[in-house]
């Protein structure tokens, strides 16, 4: 469970770059809640799942993950509840290092580092058959070089260490938006089966207005750092993309500005 | 210009190499620690040169007060895990840039280092009245002893960077963002990989004052260039001897034959007779090269002018193709 408590934050106060970027968010996700969370530029969807992962500290309000307080830890030290997929595909591996060694990195998330070897023979195996979930054909190069992987390779691969350790909370940063459609479309639908086999608890950045509503129970709509539209359950499921622009025009008071929303 | 070629003894070309190649594998240890920093942390570390004097200022100060000379050397890579672990603090806790804070110390070093050597410039230590680990007495022994310890630090720099840890300093110097989100403490595998680097430093400077039976203020004045020579020459020699095939032990080889490559180099400048204090200019100019070396290669194969060269080749192709099928019609 992932309670978000009343957070605000403020980046480059008092200067002239100064921008409320979140103002007062509460949010509480069950065990198991997909939700899709959507929003024009600069609505605060990114800064609130930053503010989860603990990228920095917020000014005021908590958050809580499955019970333990986590407002005062940093990114590293939440990082054994948090799976993250990033936008920029080459935000999530390390391009220099194996494949095999980076699931490895991802397996040990959340666990001291020894000075034990670090790919194990039998983890290898254990990797090989995951990989072939992805369908990618990455299982026949588990030694290659992740920098040598296209974009959607990477993110999917990337989908796979964040989940490799079952995560309290599955934070995903429109890790499908720098893909081209059929790219985009397969990580989505790995994203999904991995997220209803492992019941995670998942939020997910779209801009993409047809995917948000096509993937997970709930929806949120942020605007000017706030949380503006909660649908759930039945609600979500009759939802159309006219309903949401409709709605977008009544909270935000103004037409959608993203063309990316229209056309999704 | 007969006279200066007829002026050069290949015989004492041959009769300097040896202790060139000596003084090369104590190089190609520091060029080891380098690497750690350089490649697999991708931090360009400075204190290393003050490190390596301090290596050489601790070992042969232990050694003058009776110490056995390993052992001194001991405490020395203990000093070099001490100045590394300063410069890490310095970067992770102050927040000042990595360049700056190996500056830094390597400045605080030049005062520690004269205070460890009694505030003295140059310590000697004589072979005649001490059992040294490594002597310029005795090449061969001592680039045997040399070959041995970079065998043995290959080995164990292998295991280390292949374990948790060791693949988590990787991670760290590849993509810090990544190695937040997998729990990995950036800051603390910062300071681990500086001060095991700065460690394997001051080893390189305690044989290297053993080697030339002095330590002195100035010894390290230049080491880093010295130590990037090394591995970026190495690195360049095994990708063009092994390709693809140079795994991370035969990079780790390289690298310490890159220190012997450098410094064959340098015997050969000094050979031909150029102006030894002209040395530091050939120096840099040997590093400049071989570090455009992959950077020009990259060029050959791709860069602006080559593409602009390419349309013009495919255009008059293209036209004379055409001009053929007019005719043809």
């Amino acid at each position: 469970m992932l309670e978000v408590q009343n957070i605000y934050k403020t980046f480059n106060p008092g200067t002239i770059n100064e921008k409320h970027a979140l103002n007062g968010v509460n949010l509480t996700l069950e065990d198991g809640d997909f939700c899709t969370v959507i929003g024009g530029n600069g609505a605060g969807k990114s800064t609130m799942l930053n503010a989860v992962a603990g990228v920095w500290p917020v000014d005021s309000g908590r958050i809580v993950i499955d019970g333990e307080d986590v407002t005062g830890l940093p990114d590293f030290k939440r990082a054994a509840m948090i799976g993250r997929v990033f936008q920029d595909p080459m935000t999530g591996t390390a391009a220099t290092m194996e494949i095999e060694e980076n699931l490895a990195l991802a397996a040990r998330r959340g666990r001291r580092r020894s000075l034990h070897w670090g790919v194990t023979r039998k983890e290898r195996a254990e990797y090989r058959e995951k990989l072939k979930i992805l369908n990618l054909g990455l299982e026949d190069r588990m030694t290659a070089k992740v920098g040598l992987l296209s974009g959607g390779q990477r993110q999917a691969l990337t989908l796979l260490m964040a989940t490799l350790v079952k995560p309290k909370v599955l934070l995903l940063d429109e890790h499908t938006a720098a893909l081209d459609p059929k790219t985009a479309e397969k990580v989505l639908n790995a994203t999904e089966t991995v997220v209803n086999r492992d019941h995670l608890t998942t939020l997910m950045i779209t801009h993409n207005m047809k995917d948000a509503i096509a993937h997970g129970n709930r929806l949120i709509m942020m605007n000017e750092g706030k949380i503006v539209l909660d649908i759930r359950g039945e609600a979500k499921k009759n939802l159309t993309v006219e309903d949401l622009l409709h709605q977008f025009a009544v909270q935000a008071g103004e037409e959608f500005a993203s063309d990316k929303a229209l056309l999704g | 210009m007969a006279a200066y070629f007829s002026s050069l003894d290949l015989a004492a070309l041959v009769s300097r190499l040896p202790a060139g190649i000596a003084q090369g594998v104590i190089w190609g240890i520091m060029a080891l620690g380098v690497y750690m920093t350089f490649r697999l942390l991708n931090f360009a570390d400075m204190t290393v040169d003050g490190t390596f004097t301090t290596g050489g200022a601790v070992t042969v100060v232990l050694i003058l007060a009776g110490w056995n000379p390993w052992a001194a050397m001991g405490i020395a890579i203990l000093a070099g895990l001490i100045t590394g672990t300063v410069t890490g603090l310095i970067h992770t806790l102050l927040g000042i840039p990595s360049i700056l804070a190996g500056i830094l110390t390597q400045f605080a070093l030049y005062s520690i280092n004269l205070a460890i050597m009694g505030m003295t410039a140059n310590k000697a230590v004589s072979i005649d009245k001490y059992a040294l680990a490594i002597s310029s007495r005795n090449v061969n022994l001592a680039i045997l002893t040399g070959i041995i310890l970079v065998a043995v630090l290959i080995a164990l720099l292998y295991w280390y960077f292949g374990t948790e840890e060791g693949s988590a300093i990787r991670a760290t110097g590849c993509n810090p963002e990544m190695s937040k989100a997998q729990g990995i403490n950036i800051s603390f595998m910062k300071v681990l990989a500086l001060a095991l680097s700065n460690g394997v430093v001051a080893l390189a400077g305690g044989l290297m004052a053993q080697f030339q039976g002095f330590a002195d203020i100035n010894m390290g004045r230049g080491s880093i260039v010295i130590g990037l020579a090394a591995v970026i020459i190495g690195e360049v020699v095994g990708e063009l001897l092994l390709g693809k095939r140079l795994n991370f032990a035969g990079r780790l080889s390289f690298v310490a034959i890159g220190g012997i490559l450098y410094y064959i180099i340098i015997v050969i400048v000094l050979w031909l007779k150029l102006n030894s204090n002209m040395l530091k200019l050939f120096q840099a100019i040997t590093v400049a090269i071989f570090l455009a070396v992959p950077y020009l290669q990259g060029q050959s194969k791709s860069s602006f002018r080559r593409a602009g060269k390419n349309t013009v080749a495919e255009k008059t192709e293209v036209e004379k193709t055409e001009g053929r099928e007019i005719k043809d019609a």
